[in-house]
């Protein structure tokens, strides 16, 4: 059996009393998709950022490629870091840095290929997320949310990595630009032969870009498996989130 | 009872406060002396903070060197002492109005800019694509700023001095009849090097000051634009303060007999 790509193993954080993650546990296999679905608030964002080294979890271990990253810092955090590439929610795009150096800033800073070489991949990546080689020398701010998406995209798998994140990739898109992204993650996860994490509570996508589906819920994950299956699941709270019914034991916060 | 615990809540969050900036100035300080050292954005900032803070600095100590020639000469006109205004202004400016006027000016500029530049970046998540991207966030927003604020104050400073002393020139000359050569013989007898190099070590300290302030503010604001508000405002009035409490250790510490 081959060592898995991520590994969570009994991750906990909280902020002040509040418990966001509650012992999570969670594999990733190499080369899978997996997505977890979840309400918002659910700390589905807090988790990847916890795999990322933005946030620190209080207990629990998290392994990358069987090797314990939870706690390093400095070089080794820099170095496993390489391995990954993150598509934010808002895109979080450097509005000081045009479009192509958006993208080529993982390769320039990060891996000291030269300015004019990284260009030229970055703009071989927006063509791969159906870019035109003009948006390159755009200012962030003068794109649509579709196209900010896609820079996004293009900046995720510039330096080819091994492990992509997706934070809600759809939300705040038309439809068919919802498409339109999930399209590209499949076909840009393949292309670099990663493997994928994404976070969503849009069902569509998360059927379409996955393979497996995890759902967390009160700071643990209560079901998970193939995507195939969610149908079946036999999990009320899951049957509830997945055709969006109000009624169920998932109990939002509404206050009249 | 509630009126003691309300005192420990203040007390708790102040210290948590002191705490939470002495950490973030001892990280910055650890970025400044490891690789990699981004001298592109160095240049890059000390062109926004140094050369576009010209125009300020240079207007406020020009009046600032002209209303203490005015001062001095209608204040010392009481005791028949205005003859010695050439001497009060290049030791007025130097030692003291040059560096903190100028300190204050680049409170207000570059401290609210550097802390509403990196909130928005914290807010929209931009500081955390750094990190993802293998950058370390201290390292290219943090040492770029404090190090082109610490090279550009006293560049600054220096020219704001040159333009007080002009400014409290002009306003001795054209406006109160005093003979142009012997202002600027009696102003340069009377400046020691000590005058200017005392300012120039204060001017370097306030850039510091200034840098650490934007940046910590920026680095802890919350929520969404009323955050970066807030972490602007605080900010400007951090520096402020810190500038002129840090001038007066300053002067203790370099004056010292």
């Amino acid at each position: 059996m081959s060592t898995p790509k991520i590994q969570l193993i009994g991750v906990k954080k909280r902020f002040g009393p509040k418990v966001v993650l509650d012992g999570v546990d969670l594999t990733i296999e190499p080369g899978s998709s997996l997505v977890v679905i979840g309400g918002s608030g659910t700390g589905k964002s807090v988790m990847i950022k916890s795999v990322l080294g933005i946030i620190r979890p209080d207990e629990g271990t998290i392994l990358v490629d069987g090797e314990d990253i939870t706690h390093i810092n400095g070089a080794a955090r820099d170095r496993v870091m390489k391995k990954f590439g993150m598509l934010f929610q808002g895109g979080a795009l450097f509005d000081s840095l045009p479009v192509w150096e958006n993208v080529a800033f993982g390769l320039i800073q990060g891996r000291g290929v030269t300015r004019a070489k990284a260009r030229d991949i970055a703009v071989e990546k927006l063509a791969k997320v159906g870019l035109a080689s003009d948006v390159a020398y755009l200012s962030p701010s003068e794109l649509s949310g579709g196209m900010q998406k896609r820079v996004g995209l293009a900046r995720a798998i510039a330096a080819d990595p091994e492990i992509i994140f997706f934070d809600e990739p759809t939300t705040g898109l038309d439809p068919i630009m919802a498409d339109v992204i999930n399209n590209l993650i499949i076909s840009t996860v393949k292309d670099v032969g990663a493997t994928a994490l994404s976070i969503t509570h849009d069902m569509t996508s998360a059927r379409k870009i996955s393979d497996r589906i995890a759902m967390l819920y009160g700071g643990k994950i209560i079901w998970q498996g193939p995507t195939g299956e969610i149908d079946r699941s036999g999990n009320a709270y899951v049957e509830q989130f997945i055709h969006g019914k109000a009624e169920g034991p998932i109990k939002m916060a509404v206050k009249a | 009872m509630n009126f003691f615990a309300g005192i420990g809540r203040a007390v708790t969050a102040v210290l948590a406060h002191i705490g939470s900036l002495a950490v973030f100035t001892g990280r910055a300080l650890a970025a400044l002396f490891s690789p990699p050292i981004y001298t592109r954005l160095i240049f890059g900032q000390m062109l926004s903070i140094g050369y576009y803070s010209l125009p300020v600095v240079g207007l406020t100590a020009f009046f600032t060197g002209g209303v203490l020639a005015l001062q001095i000469y209608l204040g010392g006109n009481r005791f028949g002492a205005e003859a010695i205004v050439p001497q009060v202004v290049v030791l007025g400016i130097t030692r003291e109005l040059g560096p903190v006027i100028a300190g204050l000016m680049i409170a207000g500029r570059v401290a609210a800019a550097i802390a509403a530049e990196i909130g928005t970046m914290k807010v929209t998540e931009q500081i955390d694509a750094l990190t993802t991207l293998a950058t370390n966030p201290l390292k290219y927003l943090v040492v770029p700023r404090i190090v082109a604020a610490v090279i550009c104050m006293p560049i600054l400073t220096a020219i704001g001095d040159s333009i007080g002393i002009l400014g409290g020139y002009a306003v001795s000359v054209y406006n109160l009849g005093f003979t142009g050569s012997i202002y600027l013989k009696n102003t340069v007898d009377f400046a020691h090097s000590e005058d200017i190099t005392s300012g120039l070590i204060k001017a370097a300290v306030f850039g510091f000051i200034v840098a650490l302030m934007g940046c910590y503010n920026g680095f802890n604001s919350k929520g969404g634009a009323q955050g970066v508000g807030n972490a602007t405002t605080n900010a400007v009035v951090a520096s402020s303060i810190l500038i002129l409490a840090a001038d007066y250790v300053l002067t203790a510490l370099l004056f010292h007999k």
